[in-house]
């Protein structure tokens, strides 16, 4: 498959920046930061979107999804990221719908992602319990008592969590932490009895939560997929949720340059533009090189998704680790260029480094996906 | 069945007759490369056929036109060509100032008679091409150059000096720059010329290198008689044909930034190195290093594959030659020096017990120490990036 960006694909990513343009510039961000709202985003933008069809995005057709594809979704994802947008796109759109796709039953899906395609429900998955990720390290316990399932423990940094009608939880059902068998995904319903949900204001505003469950007993159908075997679709939905988060940080990187690119063209020191500095056009010469490769590399890991090839997971830590790096060169070299002025609250540019750490951190960051290439490389 | 896909049973049926075995394995040395031309010993009769037979067909320059003896292949062909000669691991048939460089310019600006006459001989490797730009006092400043041609009416009298001139003492024609007008503007007054390295007052003298060999030289021009017909494109106009060639030696150069088809990964490189415990490389620090270059490498690949996507489907910013040489030669620098700590000591040795190696890694990490260098600098491309691309002035 050629490595371009098909015409279809381009034209929802220009709808996506023009919806966004009038819906959600960079001033909702400060709106929303400063109304200190509980949900981390706007109620009203999420159904817009679902209008739109964006939460119907990856759901297959014969559940009322549009089935266009994860190089599709990466556009709209890659303008978010250049907005800087908060919604439930990754957590419910995103990870939601491929977890169920890949392990739900077909009553399941039936009844879950027609939901989720309309914009009606939304998910979150619980999984971190550490400061790092690490999901094979998973110890909360779900425990088999009469049928039912009991679950006992802690998830913290779980993003929409305190705003999620369902959540999805990661498990450990059989053996120790560390072991990729016996780990189990349960859709449990936020509401249920014995879990407690406490909000954390994290730096870029979005909504994160520390969630207990004290002996939560839900029933047998929550169980999604198979018992002890819940890593695999687990390891594929982060994959997928990785290269999408990708996608957001390229969004973050590109929109940081652009800014400062023209900041570079309007800011006069010494008597003339600070852009005619050749230390800081060699510094904006590189920094645009390694942007380029983040594009190419995103195309190719979002390609390969939609191809369902072996090289997917390689590709997905590549595209990952690669951003993690350039999106920390970008954000850094942003404030940086713009003096003073960087640093203030008032002006939008200290916004993306303040998105960016969290989404690098999310499902684990540069030395996580380095590590986990070099693993998959026999390494 | 579509044309490409018949396209590639052809093609794979053809280099299965065609290819000769020994072609198929992996070269050992740099020396290796076969380069053609008028004073080259072939390595052997295979590389000598496998050049010919490649050659004939028009696919040692798979998209120049037919009618000067190339492939007439268009890009989704040849891109087809090359996954099947990486397929059977089959060696480039031929290396080639002239198809990299003075053949796309020809084609672009040459008059018809000096296509028809240089640019067959070049396809089928019969012809050797240098590259005569650089100067003492003219590097990165290239529109500095000082070497002059004088009207003489007919002719066009050469004198001066160049230098770093790759291969000067085994090509067959060089490809030059001059100022033919000393009172224009320093661009205004160049012109492209073609002339025999056997043409008297031509002298090359071989430089030796820190990597030990002496592929480039010193070249003196002392009363070298230039024809009329061999000015490319018009007289006191060559600056900008010196550009376009320019940017396909960069995208020629930045190609050293993908390993080549067939050659072992840097990864699997240091496991044959190393060793691993439990999957994991013997070396924690080194892990890091190579896992690192490879993820910069693998989307530095996906660059070069976009950029000639979007060449293809006429999108993109065109000017890309200047990224990719630059982050592809400082790519293959760091390869060169994460496989002198992964090799060890072995890596370092020169000449004398050659058990392990001939002094190849050696020679080859300190070779490309050059790559940043040659073809305009490092820090040339990104002035170019900065005005062309960033419009900063
Ligand atoms: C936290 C903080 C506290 C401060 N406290 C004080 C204070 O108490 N009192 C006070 O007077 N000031 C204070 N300052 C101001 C500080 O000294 C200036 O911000 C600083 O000198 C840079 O000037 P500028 O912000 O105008 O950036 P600019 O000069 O506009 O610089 C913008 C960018 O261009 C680069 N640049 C500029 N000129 C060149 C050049 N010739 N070559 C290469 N690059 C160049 C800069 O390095 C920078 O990256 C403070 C700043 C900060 C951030
Ligand atoms: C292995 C090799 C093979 C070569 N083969 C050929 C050949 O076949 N034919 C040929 O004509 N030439 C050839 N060259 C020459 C090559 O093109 C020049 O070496 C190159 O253009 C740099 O010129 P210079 O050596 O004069 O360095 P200089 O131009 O003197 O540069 C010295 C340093 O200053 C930096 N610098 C210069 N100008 C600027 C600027 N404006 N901004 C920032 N930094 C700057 C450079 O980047 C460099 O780091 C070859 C060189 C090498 C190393």
């Amino acid at each position: 498959m050629a490595l371009v960006v098909n015409e279809e694909q381009q034209m929802l990513k220009e709808s996506a920046r023009g919806f966004l343009a009038e819906h959600a510039p960079i001033s909702e961000v400060r709106a929303q930061r400063d109304s200190g709202s509980e949900l981390g985003y706007s109620p009203a933008l999420w159904g817009k979107m679902a209008d739109m069809g964006w939460a119907a995005i990856l759901v297959p057709e014969q559940f009322g999804g549009l089935a266009f594809g994860h190089v599709g979704m990466g556009q709209i994802i890659e303008e978010t990221g250049r907005t800087l947008t908060a919604s439930p796109l990754i957590s419910t759109a995103i990870l939601g719908v491929t977890l169920i796709n890949l392990a739900g039953s077909d009553s399941q899906k039936a009844e879950l992602l027609g939901k989720i395609a309309n914009g009606d429900l939304t998910l979150a998955l619980a999984i971190d319990e550490g400061t790092q990720h690490s999901p094979a390290n998973t110890k909360m316990s779900a425990s088999k008592q009469d049928g039912e399932y009991v679950l006992n423990g802690t998830k913290r940094y779980v993003i929409d969590g305190s705003s999620a009608d369902n959540l999805i939880v990661v498990t450990r059902t059989s053996g120790n932490p560390g072991d990729l068998k016996g780990i189990s995904l349960f859709n449990v319903n936020s509401d249920t009895n014995g879990i407690n949900i406490e909000r954390t204001n994290m730096v870029d505003g979005h909504n994160s939560s520390i969630i207990t469950f004290t002996d939560v007993h839900v029933d047998e159908n929550s169980l999604l997929g198979e018992f002890d075997r819940g890593f695999r679709p687990l390891s594929t939905a982060l994959d997928v949720a990785n290269v999408h988060l990708a996608c957001e940080l390229l969004g973050i990187a590109q929109e940081s340059f652009d800014i400062t690119l023209k900041y570079m063209k309007e800011r006069k020191q010494f008597g003339t533009l600070i852009g005619s500095f050749q230390a800081l056009q060699h510094r904006a010469a590189s920094w645009w090189s390694e942007i380029e490769l983040c594009k190419s590399i995103v195309l190719k890991a979002l390609q390969s998704l939609d191809e369902g090839d072996a090289k997917s997971p390689a590709l997905a830590s590549i595209a990952k680790a690669k951003l993690c790096e350039i999106v920390e060169l970008s954000t850094n070299e942003a404030i940086q260029l713009h003096g003073g002025i960087g640093m203030t609250d008032e002006y939008d540019i200290g916004f993306f480094i303040k998105r960016a750490r969290p989404a690098q951190m999310l499902y684990g960051g540069y030395s996580y996906h380095a590590d986990r290439y070099a693993l998959i490389s026999g390494y | 069945m579509s044309n490409l896909d018949s396209f590639r049973l052809e093609t794979r049926d053809w280099l299965e007759d065609n290819c000769p075995e020994t072609m198929r394995k992996p070269m050992k040395t740099a020396d290796d490369g076969c380069w053609g031309g008028r004073n080259f010993t072939f390595k052997s009769e295979d590389q000598k056929l496998w050049m010919d037979r490649m050659g004939e067909k028009g696919w040692t320059a798979p998209e120049w036109p037919t009618e000067y003896g190339g492939g007439g292949l268009s890009k989704a062909q040849h891109k087809i060509l090359k996954e099947e000669m990486a397929r059977i691991k089959a060696r480039s048939p031929l290396e080639s100032f002239g198809i990299w460089m003075i053949g796309p310019a020809l084609l672009k600006f040459g008059s018809e008679a000096l296509k028809q006459q240089h640019l067959p001989p070049i396809v089928r490797g019969e012809i050797r091409w240098c590259q005569g730009y650089s100067e003492p006092n003219a590097g990165s400043d290239l529109a500095g150059l000082q070497s002059k041609g004088v009207d003489m009416g007919d002719h066009l009298l050469a004198n001066g000096q160049k230098v770093w001139t790759s291969y000067g003492d085994k090509a067959d024609w060089m490809f030059c720059l001059l100022r033919t007008d000393p009172d224009a503007k320093k661009q205004m007054g160049i012109s492209l010329v073609l002339f025999d390295m056997k043409t008297p007052g031509v002298k090359p003298k071989p430089i030796k290198l820190i990597s030990g060999s002496s592929p480039f030289c010193e070249t003196f021009l002392d009363d070298v008689r230039v024809e009329k017909d061999q000015i490319v494109g018009e007289i006191n106009q060559g600056w900008t044909i010196a550009k376009y060639l320019l940017t396909h030696e960069r995208e020629m150069i930045g190609g050293m930034g993908l390993t080549g088809a067939g050659s072992k990964t840097l990864g699997s490189l240091a496991i044959d190195s190393l060793g691993t415990t439990f999957g994991r490389l013997n070396d924690l620090f080194l892990r890091t290093e190579v896992a690192k270059w490879e993820i910069d490498a693998a989307a530095f690949a996906c660059t070069a594959e976009r950029a000639n996507d979007e060449a293809k489907a006429g999108q993109g910013v065109g000017a890309t030659s200047a990224m990719l040489k630059y982050y592809g030669t400082e790519l293959n620098k760091r390869r060169f020096e994460t496989l002198l700590k992964v090799g060890g000591s072995d890596e370092l040795i020169w000449d004398g017990d050659l058990s392990k190696n001939d002094g190849w890694m050696a020679k080859t990490w300190l070779r490309t120490k050059g790559n940043s260098i040659e073809g305009g600098t490092s820090e040339v491309q990104l002035n170019i990036i900065a005005k062309n691309i960033l419009g900063l002035g």
